[in-house]
């Protein structure tokens, strides 16, 4: 765990960089620095590792103040990644990857065995990388290299300086996913600087807004976009903070589950019942246990009627998949000009239904519930 | 013609004024390495910066000095402390300082200019300032330095003919005769082999660079 209490930087020209910030990162925990250049966010986490010395305040690691550990021990600890990446030119991919291993006395083989482990873990082939030069990869395989160094010695805690920084939005959206499936993996307790709301929202556990050097506000993603504390917070997670906290939530969150069904074979004044018992004019049409197989609409049944569903079904699989974001969803009712989207498992079975209806009141409620005022027009 | 007759004469001869120059220029530059690049490594250093302008200042003066007037410089200087003042000492001494500045600036400069990422990585990963300058600085910088030297060793090449009027031995012995007894065989003789020396040494220090540079620095 990392406990900073009420740290601060003061330069000896008098500038204050980091003012009294107080916050803890718990074990196996992403916790982002986030804010405005100048805010005092890197400062705050080289202090993390002593790469600026402390003016005021403790920063304990595991509760052991980080003042009474030898600075370079400190720092074979910490995994470090910036921005610039940093590769030694000079040195192979896995030479670079073997820094703190070499550094803590490693074997050479017990060094590579990590390497080859690391490039595996970045979906790097090891054979293919370990021997080339940094000038040989690509931006975005740098990148991965620099965060496979960071890990090298595999430590408990990993300082990333805007990691994914220097590289175009897609291969950082591509590096993002990858690195938060790693992180549910080996679950490092990591301080992640970054000025960009979306890949704090993204990334973090819980995001650390800084203005001036002062902490914010220190709260899980989904709260900092619902419960803004003040107008500052409020400009800088942005006026679409709502679409912003659907990117969040899963369709899970919001769907209904187990809606009402019918099947192909199933009559059709009785499907006019039921719809008007629901008081609905959609439903599903499953078969086969719960497969979804399309949906049916009260219009279409009084022209079909008599008969049974498969007349008047609309044969239609489009559906979310579990997992996938609400702002995917989303997305996807307003691409097909839907206002019922069925979620299915990745076998296509019915798991659930989620309605635009439901959409609209989820928002309202995460507002709301939250003790944030509905944004101002 | 006449030239190379004199040649063929004095195989012997020449081949000893060129293994004399050769261990001037070679004791002289080695020297000049190791002090020329622990300089330059301690002025890089971190606050040294008013120390390195001051010194790369005066490597600068030094190369103004028209080398006869610095072999004058030296010999009542060396006397004062005792030492031979004339002959392969003050030859030696004057080829150091002429040496400096190619070797002093290249190796500063190539320091200083590690791109700073590296330095911050490396720092950032545990790594002492000595681990720093021997993993990091230096092997970026052996490129660089060993540009310099190359360029202090054809200088000297030439510097060292003269260093025959303090008395030392060299290519320089037949160039000084040849103008004492008006024989321009010999002074023609003297200037080929220097030409020679200098371009082979550039040739092979050409290639001692391209070998000393890491692998992932070669495009």
């Amino acid at each position: 765990m990392i406990k900073l209490e009420n740290v601060t930087k003061v330069y000896p020209d008098g500038t204050e960089a980091v003012n009294d910030v107080s916050f803890e990162v718990k074990d196996g925990k992403l916790c982002v620095l986030l804010g405005p250049s100048g805010c005092g966010k890197t400062t705050t986490m080289k202090m993390i590792n002593r790469l600026i010395p402390i003016s005021s305040g403790h920063i304990y690691i595991d509760g052991t103040d980080n003042r009474e550990m030898d600075e370079n021990e400190l720092r074979r600890e910490m995994g470090y990644a910036i921005q610039e990446i940093g590769l030694f030119p000079h040195m192979t991919v896995g030479e670079n990857i073997s820094t703190v291993p070499k550094l803590k006395n490693w074997s050479s083989q017990e060094s590579e065995k990590r390497s080859r482990e690391l490039l595996n873990l970045m979906g790097m082939d090891p054979d293919e990388f370990i021997d080339k030069y940094p000038t040989e990869l690509s931006g975005g395989q740098r990148q991965r290299v620099g965060v496979a160094r960071s890990l090298g010695a595999d430590p408990p805690i990993m300082l990333m300086d805007e990691p994914f920084g220097a590289i175009d939005p897609i291969t950082r959206d591509r590096l993002q996913d990858e690195f938060l499936k790693i992180q549910n993996e080996i679950q490092k307790t990591i301080v992640f600087v970054t000025h960009d709301i979306n890949e704090a929202i993204k990334m973090g556990d819980r995001v650390a807004l800084l203005k001036d050097g002062e902490l914010i506000q220190y709260s899980p993603p989904a709260e900092l976009l619902a419960a803004p504390k003040n107008r500052f917070v409020r400009d800088f997670v942005g006026s679409d903070r709502t679409l912003k906290s659907l990117r969040l939530m899963k369709v899970e969150k919001a769907m209904k589950e187990s809606p009402r069904v019918v099947r192909e074979d199933d009559d059709l004044d009785e499907v006019e019942n039921i719809m008007k018992k629901n008081d609905t004019n959609y439903l599903i049409v499953v078969r086969n246990g719960n497969e979804l197989k399309g949906w049916i609409n009260r219009e279409d049944i009084e022209d079909a009627s008599p008969g049974t569903v498969s007349d008047a079904m609309v044969e239609d699989t489009g559906a979310a998949e579990t997992g996938t974001t609400l702002a995917e969803a989303l997305t996807v009712m307003l691409e097909r000009d839907v206002a019922n989207l069925p979620v299915v498992d990745a076998e296509m079975k019915l798991q659930g239904l989620l309605t635009f209806h439901d959409l609209q009141n989820l928002i309202g409620e995460t507002y709301t519930e939250s003790g944030g005022k509905h944004p101002e027009v | 013609m006449e030239v190379w007759q004199y040649i063929n004469g004095h195989w012997i001869t020449i081949g000893n004024w060129t293994l004399d120059h050769l261990w001037l220029i070679f004791v002289s530059n080695s020297l000049a390495v190791f002090i020329g690049v622990s300089l330059g490594i301690f002025i890089a250093g971190k606050g040294r910066e008013e120390i390195a302008d001051t010194v790369l200042y005066l490597a600068g003066i030094m190369m103004t000095i028209p080398s006869l007037a610095l072999f004058g410089l030296l010999m009542p200087l060396l006397s004062a402390l005792d030492l031979p003042s004339i002959g392969f000492l003050p030859a030696v001494i004057a080829l150091i300082l002429y040496g400096q500045l190619p070797i002093l600036r290249n190796t500063y400069t190539a320091i200083r200019e590690v791109d700073p990422a590296m330095i911050e990585a490396g720092r950032g990963m545990g790594m002492t300032p000595r681990q720093i300058l021997l993993k990091i600085k230096l092997p970026l910088a052996v490129p660089v330095i060993m540009a310099g030297l190359r360029n202090a060793v054809v200088i000297n090449i030439g510097i060292a003919t003269i260093a025959v009027f303090i008395g030392a031995r060299g290519l320089g012995v037949p160039i000084f005769r040849g103008l004492r007894t008006s024989r321009m065989d010999m002074i023609i003789t003297g200037a080929i082999f220097v030409s020679i020396l200098a371009l082979l040494a550039d040739g092979l220090l050409a290639l001692a660079e391209k070998k000393f540079t890491p692998e992932g620095l070669k495009k």
